[in-house]
């Protein structure tokens, strides 16, 4: 037994490596209680049989699944189509589409302040809006980097690391580094009074609010995207360029006719994937400026939160109601990702 | 998946060729050095500015380096007194201690010679200072505020989360990639379902589940709603379907028993892909936000995340002490961006990740 795993090492890398030892070691409790468990896994195995241990290896993670998952997927259903205040869904009258009904109930749906749940709508507004900005800055800026980053240059490992950096932050630290360069007195705006320009509120402009969020978020994912693009960069065969270059294609020509096409799939899923998550944007937004100044960067899954657990009344139905409606959108754009990937493997 | 695409870039070679520049080359690097600026230096501003004193932090324009006025010890008086270069009526400029500020009018002595006493317009003195680490914003909040125990929160949830998922995972993926049983493709497509499935829409009933089974206001309400990710499943169960099966034959003759085979034999082989896995846990753990601020409403149980979020509402004038806090909370991130960086060097990809 031992003899067999201690013959065949992982390849050399990580698990030889510090992050391994650490880990280890931090793994040594799990360790022993994996050899505690043993006895009763065997006696398991002797009750049903070795081909059915599968089952008990799935369990634990399928009951997670099941009580976090697909319980609650089953609980919103429930939620949003009854009413009132209580938590526990059998004490919650059922108003059918009401909820429903009570969040699509608009003048117009143009215009937010006809809704009559205007702060739902005004999310919608909001996050189509940072969505669209974002997602095109998104693109614009990692496909960019990733062209740069795939050019023949010094130190290009740096600078990967560099751009990937900020992924690793929490949202609320990014939040809180860009609020303190951007506040009244802050960096920014000495250096604007330093040009001689005047200071400027970016927190009550709800213009500049607006366009901080924007920025702020993609600064934090652009690293991910740009891998995303890089890699594809990369799997573009080289003998294409090279045989571009003998034909002395200028170099826009090339970018033009081969990179551009040929990257064109993983343009695809980044595009996808930065709406899926764009649509869910709230940590980073929420820090920086609240939702405000009123209702200017007030998103979506800020409305869902504020409206099931920190408004005077906690309204779960409604929450429930604008949460169903949010995940269709994104069932919607996730088929749209999967239709991407199947273009990109054909 | 981020890791997939992380390591797919691994295995390019690293070239600086001799070509002569083209106009682009030049371009990219002033690209890049804007992208320095642009993604280190707020990180570094926010460092820098963590070390200020709280009267340096309202300063306007804000100085570039920490700076403290210098305080002496001037016989005769109780207190250290702040040191100013002040200007004089007859044009003299000399170094001397505040005794005391009147109005406009500012009381001065020389440090040296404290008989001599000035009166000078505060207009006309200014304060001489030297770099300075505000240490005092990393100390005083630990015990001002419940800093250590929120520290303690995030440190408890993230390594018994990633305990937890690294175990449950390792599991369900050696269940999956092991044995032939029936509903396995029910069950494979169970896992990619949750993978579209994110908290934000369903964060209502999860409430609900957690406070039945008893868990709000303690960690483990944030710990086991995600321990659970389809990502490691997904991750792991790729990594396990390369090892060769003969090595789980020859262990099976001779009389392991399949939980031994998991964790002897399996697990160990698997170790680069729980590396990758435990590092995103890790990541996704300390940094979470929405949910523990959902579930969590007593500070005792507040996570860093949450604390500062709670502290920049409430702290509004005490940047100092937030600005100490967040570059604590960025600390581990630090460590494990060092780790990736290497990790990224050894090509760790090459193993299977691609």
């Amino acid at each position: 037994m031992s003899g067999i795993s201690s013959s065949i090492r992982p390849e050399r890398g990580i698990a030889t490596g510090a992050l391994a030892r650490l880990g280890q070691v931090a793994v040594l409790p799990v360790g022993v209680a994996l050899r505690l468990l043993d006895p009763p896994m065997r006696w398991m195995q002797r009750i049903i049989g070795a081909r059915r241990m599968a089952y008990v290896f799935l369990f634990p993670n399928f009951v997670f699944f099941g009580l976090f998952v697909f319980l609650p997927i089953g609980i919103n259903v429930v939620f949003s189509v009854t009413g009132g205040t209580a938590l526990f869904p059998s004490q919650r009258p059922y108003v059918g589409g009401d909820q429903f009904a009570y969040l699509f109930d608009c003048g117009s749906y143009l215009d937010p302040s006809s809704c009559r749940e205007d702060h739902f709508w005004r999310g919608v507004a909001n996050t189509a809006k940072f969505v669209v900005f974002q997602v095109m800055a998104m693109v614009l800026f990692s496909l960019i980097t990733a062209l740069v980053l795939n050019m023949k240059i010094r130190g290009r490992g740096f600078f990967r690391a560099v751009y990937f950096f900020p992924v690793l932050l929490s949202p609320v630290v990014v939040a809180l580094i860009w609020k303190w360069i951007l506040q009244r007195d802050g960096l920014l705006n000495a250096a604007i009074t330093t040009l001689g320009g005047q200071k400027i509120l970016f927190f009550v402009d709800p213009g500049w609010a607006m366009f901080w969020a924007v920025f702020v978020s993609v600064w934090a994912h652009m690293g991910f995207y740009t891998l995303i693009l890089l890699a594809g960069l990369q799997a573009i065969p080289a003998d294409l360029y090279e045989a571009a270059e003998m034909d002395a294609t200028p170099r826009w020509r090339i970018l033009l006719r081969i990179t551009l096409p040929l990257l064109w799939p993983n343009m695809i899923v980044v595009i996808v994937l930065a709406l899926i998550k764009g649509a869910q944007t709230f940590d980073e937004v929420f820090v920086l400026t609240g939702g405000g100044p009123g209702t200017a960067t007030l998103m979506v899954v800020q409305y869902i939160y504020e409206t099931a657990f920190s408004s005077q009344v906690q309204n779960f139905g409604l929450a429930a109601a604008a949460s169903v409606v949010l995940g269709v959108v994104l069932f919607a754009l996730t088929l749209l990702q999967f239709a991407a990937a199947r273009r990109k493997e054909v | 998946m981020p890791t997939m695409r992380l390591s797919s870039m691994l295995g390019q070679r690293r070239n600086g060729t001799g070509r002569p520049l083209h106009w682009t080359d030049m371009a990219a690097y002033v690209y890049l050095a804007l992208g320095v600026v642009l993604m280190f230096g707020p990180v570094l501003w926010l460092v820098l500015s963590s070390f200020k004193t709280q009267s340096a932090l309202l300063e306007f324009p804000p100085s570039l380096l920490p700076f403290a006025q210098i305080e002496v010890t001037v016989s005769g008086q109780p207190q250290k007194l702040p040191l100013f270069r002040a200007k004089l009526p007859d044009g003299t400029v000399r170094e001397l201690a505040q005794v005391r500020r009147i109005g406009l009018i500012a009381q001065m002595v020389d440090p040296a010679d404290p008989s001599q006493q000035f009166r000078v317009a505060i207009d006309k003195r200014e304060p001489v200072r030297r770099v300075a680490l505000a240490t005092e914003n990393y100390s005083e909040p630990l015990q001002r505020f419940a800093f250590l125990r929120f520290l303690y929160n995030s440190v408890f949830v993230t390594v018994i989360a990633t305990l937890i998922t690294l175990l449950i995972n390792s599991m369900a993926a050696y269940g999956l990639a092991v044995y032939q049983f029936p509903g396995k493709q029910a069950a494979t497509l169970a896992v990619i379902g949750t993978l579209m499935i994110p908290v934000t829409i369903i964060l209502v009933p999860v409430y609900l589940v957690v406070t039945e089974l008893g868990l709000t206001n303690s960690l483990w309400a944030v710990i086991l709603p995600g321990a659970a990710t389809p990502t490691g499943v997904f991750l792991l169960r790729q990594y396990m379907l390369t090892l060769p099966k003969d090595l789980i034959e020859a262990a099976r003759m001779d009389k392991a028993s399949e939980w031994q085979i998991y964790w002897r034999i399996v697990m160990p082989l698997t170790l680069p892909a729980l590396a990758v896995l435990a590092i995103f846990s890790i990541m996704w753990r300390w940094n979470e936000f929405l949910w523990p601020l959902a579930v969590l409403t007593k500070t005792e149980v507040y996570t860093l995340q949450i604390a500062l979020n709670a502290f920049q509402g409430e702290l509004q004038t005490q940047w100092h002490y937030l600005l100490a806090m967040t570059v604590v909370t960025l600390i581990p991130v630090a460590l494990v961006f060092v780790f990736l960086q290497r990790f990224i060097t050894t090509g760790i990809g090459s193993t299977g990740m691609k």
